[in-house]
């Protein structure tokens, strides 16, 4: 549904969807987080998502979409390791960088702002019932 | 106007309650999106100004934030959530007064 007009249980909807893709690339990130690779190409990279507005013209809602993901974050730790059987020819093994506090840190903000965006949709819901019965 | 003679003021308030929900959802749902500029709607002027084609779009302004993010974000979650929080019980209010309003029409007209 592009091209209708949005709710706030749209816009809340939408937003947890986000936030819920948010929480996925964190959960990869820390699963990664100490993984080691043959290569820098073959070694994980940290992934994070780029929230953008999403405006609706008709109602002046405005809710948030993931434009796209991207790998951020530093590049792979080259570590000597050549009893490592993923070490390549020069005994090396390439560390996933992940910032696991920093994850961490993301995980608990996306969990709180989800709430949030369920605490609105609760609000809304119950006032469009509230309005339903109106006169009865 | 017969119909808002019926509800006074509290027909066009309803409209304004539910826009001013809206705006502040879309301010909550955006509260980690960088740039984002949180808006809230001026009650008394978007009163004022009901029945005009944008009344509610020109009382809608821009936030001014107690701080400054870097990533250029403007929502403030707190006062979000009590502006939310404000709006809905006003918006339940709104509803009683209308459904008193209603009662009272009800019951004027059966002559109990």
């Amino acid at each position: 549904m592009p091209n209708q007009p949005l709710t706030v249980i749209q816009v809340a909807g939408r937003a947890m969807t986000a936030q819920l893709v948010r929480m996925n690339t964190t959960a990869s990130n820390l699963a990664n987080a100490g993984g080691v690779a043959s290569s820098a190409d073959a070694a994980y990279k940290t992934m994070k998502p780029v929230f953008r507005t999403q405006f609706d013209q008709a109602t002046g809602l405005a809710t948030v979409d993931v434009q796209r993901i991207v790998s951020a974050g530093e590049a792979p730790t080259k570590r000597y390791d050549p009893a490592n059987p993923q070490a390549d020819k020069d005994g090396n093994v390439f560390e996933a960088a992940v910032d696991e506090t920093r994850e961490l840190v993301d995980m608990m903000e996306t969990a709180r702002a989800y709430q949030n965006n369920v605490e609105v949709m609760q609000t809304a819901k119950s006032l469009v019932i509230d309005t339903l019965k109106l006169g009865r | 106007m017969a119909g808002n003679d019926l509800f006074g003021v509290h027909g066009t308030a309803l409209a304004v309650r539910s826009a001013r929900m809206g705006v502040l959802a879309s301010n909550i749902a955006n509260a980690s999106t960088p740039g984002f500029k949180a808006r809230d709607i001026d009650f008394r002027q978007a009163l004022a100004a009901a029945g005009t084609d944008d009344g509610i779009a020109a009382a809608t302004k821009y936030r001014l934030p107690l701080q400054t993010s870097l990533d250029g974000n403007t929502v403030e979650l707190s006062q979000e959530q009590t502006a939310f929080a404000e709006n809905a019980v006003q918006y339940q209010t709104t509803l009683s007064f209308l459904n008193g309003r209603i009662n009272t029409l009800t019951r004027a007209l059966k002559g109990e």
